[in-house]
């Protein structure tokens, strides 16, 4: 969505329907002699949040670093909006149109919320040094509609009130939901979500799935997550990958039947009627903020 | 005499005081553009704003410089070259947090370039010949900094450390140009005509040479400011801190690190260009021993004890600099010690001061008085949002 996608007034962006897939195929991670991903493949359609699951050390990161760029594929083939990705710095990621938040929160200490927003809005900035070192009307008016580039973001996440404090005073479900809105003030097509449910409460993880939900009508979601009642709710599509191999990949239903699933994670001393959902197992310690 | 408003960041200092670190760090912040309306009664117009302060400064600049004794003209006109060069080392420190042990490298470029424009038969325009000074630092600032984007922490203070001991030995190398240790001589430019008449119109002192270098400064100075302020309070300042706060975030933003990393070197790189040019002219020397290491530490010393990225600390920390030693040294003539033994007293007061600074006010001078200011104002905001509850949202 380039610059002109800009809605006046209403906090959201008129419906554009994605288009963009994420195909990727037969990949092979191998960190020095050991196989962290062997022939995975995941297709992230348009317009549906994909759930990416598995214990822990399954490989779940290494398959999203793959997806944004970071970690180069021993063997395999990424193709993103129909173009096959090549290896790519971290920073060229927003501008073709995917954005990532990051384990814990990762927010700017020293910047009220507002700028942390705004340095999300990076890629939708126009006026360059010239116009900012000589503070000309074209660097006040680019920096306005950051801003409100910005408090748009923050009002779809409810916490414009919170627009001007620092993010150290503020509630760590509060920095999550802000850590989204810079992410998703850059309007990407592809969210990469790692683990946004870690340390929210029952409430607010529903009230995240909701949001995840709402924005798919404009980007597709790939997401890493352990809370299984979560992934199950909002994931249209979803893979199970256990020690860097995929042993399951379908519907929310489908995974959830899968023998191998409740195997992977329970080992097979486990009925395997056992429902996936109840498996919202350990690893949801709140990391400190 | 700078931009008020300029946003004073403590990021490096605030990390300093463990009790806290999160208060210490945002508290040391000012938001890069009105974060809020309404409560201000200054110009919309980020230019206009700055236009404004620009002037109250330039007024009192001159009232400074009309009501001090020539000596103290002299003083303040070092002051300007010190408070130029740690201006552009708040931008590369405090607002992107990297180190640079070079400065009075970068410093002395400038300098050796003005000696010798200003050594030609047919001296060019003044102000052309700093512009050179700028355009020769902001060169080999470019270079450095490509080099220095790839390092962090002490490994850039020391590759610039390298560039602070090694840029003057080249003036000794090449002695034929640069004088070797004796340095060259500056002929100090001559005073404009219509500066004369300024001088006598406004309070009618003699339109000394003095005078005009500490006009001449305070006018760099002036400017340097002006421009360091717009880019501090711009998303330009805004992306600085961000590369300074979270690299990876600010990654994952678009930032290309390094770039942003460059950009600053070069901007403080310029700043310290010019410092050198007024140094030079005011000093009427350019040699070695006066770009030496420590001179690279004295500005950092400066806008510590000022307030890291602050325009204003870097102001009074440059301030201190300059006025500590002598006053130092006066007091210790008043308690009877010799004139070796006071004046050995200065560096050690220095010294102390800098001590007691890290450990009372970490944040700097004016990082201080901006957190507690902030840390008022977020306590008044929390006991609001508890009295209105949910009617404060939106």
């Amino acid at each position: 969505m380039g610059p002109l996608a800009q809605p006046t007034g209403s906090q959201r962006t008129p419906e554009k329907t994605p288009t963009a897939r994420l195909e990727m195929t037969g990949i092979n991670v191998a960190f020095g002699g050991v196989l962290a991903l062997t022939d995975v493949s995941v297709t992230v359609e348009p317009g549906q949040v994909h759930g990416l699951i598995g214990p822990n050390g399954a490989g779940k990161t290494t398959l999203f670093n793959v997806a944004c760029g970071l970690v180069r594929p021993t063997s395999g083939r990424i193709v993103w909006r129909g173009e096959e990705m090549r290896r790519l710095k971290p920073s060229k990621l927003t501008s073709l149109g995917i954005a990532r938040t990051l384990q814990g929160v990762g927010l700017f200490p020293g910047m009220t919320v507002l700028e942390n927003v705004m340095v999300g809005a990076h890629r939708h900035a126009r006026a360059g040094f010239a116009s900012a070192l000589f503070a000309l009307p074209t660097s006040d008016k680019d920096e306005r509609l950051l801003r409100e580039r910005a408090m748009r973001a923050l009002t779809e996440l409810n916490a414009a009130h919170y627009a001007g404090r620092y993010p150290g005073s503020l509630p760590y479900p509060v920095q999550k939901r802000v850590a989204l809105a810079r992410a998703l003030v850059a309007e990407p097509e592809l969210l990469l979500l790692d683990e946004p449910a870690s340390g929210l409460s029952e409430d607010e993880m529903h009230e995240l799935g909701e949001l995840i939900r709402s924005v798919v009508g404009r980007m597709s979601v790939l997401l890493v997550e352990h809370h299984m009642d979560l992934v199950m709710r909002v994931c249209d599509r979803i893979t199970v990958l256990d020690s860097g191999k995929q042993i399951a990949a379908g519907t929310p239903a489908e995974v959830q039947a899968d023998p191998a699933v409740t195997e992977a994670y329970l080992g097979d001393a486990v009925d395997s009627e056992t429902d996936a959902a109840e498996l919202t197992h350990a690893e949801g310690g709140r990391p400190h903020a | 005499m700078s931009d008020l408003q300029s946003p004073a960041s403590t990021g490096t200092a605030g990390k300093a005081s463990d009790d806290a670190p999160v208060k210490a760090t945002a508290g040391g912040d000012a938001p890069s553009g009105p974060a809020t309306s309404g409560r201000s009664f200054l110009p919309q117009s980020t230019l206009l704003r700055h236009l404004l302060v620009l002037a109250v400064c330039a007024v009192l600049a001159v009232v400074i410089l009309e009501i001090t004794s020539p000596f103290q003209n002299s003083q303040l006109a070092t002051l300007t070259y010190y408070a130029i060069a740690a201006g552009g080392l708040t931008v590369l420190t405090g607002m992107n947090g990297q180190i640079s042990l070079g400065h009075g490298a970068l410093m002395a470029a400038g300098a050796y370039t003005t000696a010798l424009f200003l050594d030609a038969e047919e001296p060019l325009p003044l102000p052309v010949i700093l512009l050179a000074a700028v355009v020769v630092a902001t060169a080999i600032g470019a270079l450095v900094g490509v080099a220095a984007a790839r390092l962090h922490g002490p490994y850039l203070a020391g590759a610039t450390l390298a560039l602070a001991v090694g840029l003057p030995g080249l003036a000794i190398y090449f002695h034929d140009v640069f004088g070797g240790e004796q340095g060259l001589r500056v002929r100090a430019p001559q005073s404009p005509e219509w500066f004369d008449g300024f001088i006598d119109a406004v309070s009618g002192n003699s339109a000394s040479s003095t005078k005009w270098l500490a006009y001449v400064g305070a006018i760099c100075l002036l400017i340097t400011y002006f421009f360091l302020a717009n880019l501090i309070r711009s998303r330009i300042g805004r992306t600085w801190r961000a590369v300074r706060d979270q690299e990876v975030a600010a990654e994952l933003a678009g930032i290309n690190l390094g770039a942003w990393r460059v950009l600053a070197f070069v901007v403080s790189a310029a700043a310290a260009g010019l410092a050198g040019g007024v140094l030079a002219i005011v000093v009427r020397l350019a040699a070695p021993s006066g770009f030496t290491i420590v001179l690279s530490l004295a500005l950092l010393t400066a806008i510590v004890i000022g307030g890291l990225g602050s325009l204003v600390g870097a102001l009074l920390g440059s301030a201190l600099l300059v006025f500590l030693p002598p006053f130092v040294t006066n007091l210790g003539g008043d308690f009877g010690l010799s004139q070796t033994e006071a004046a050995q007293l200065a560096p050690f007061v220095y010294g102390v001061v800098l001590i007691v600074v890290m450990i009372f006010v970490p944040a700097g001078f004016v990082g201080t008085i901006r957190l507690r200011w902030m840390t008022r104002k977020a306590k008044r905001a929390m006991a609001q949002a508890g009295a209105d509850g949910a009617s404060s949202r939106g």
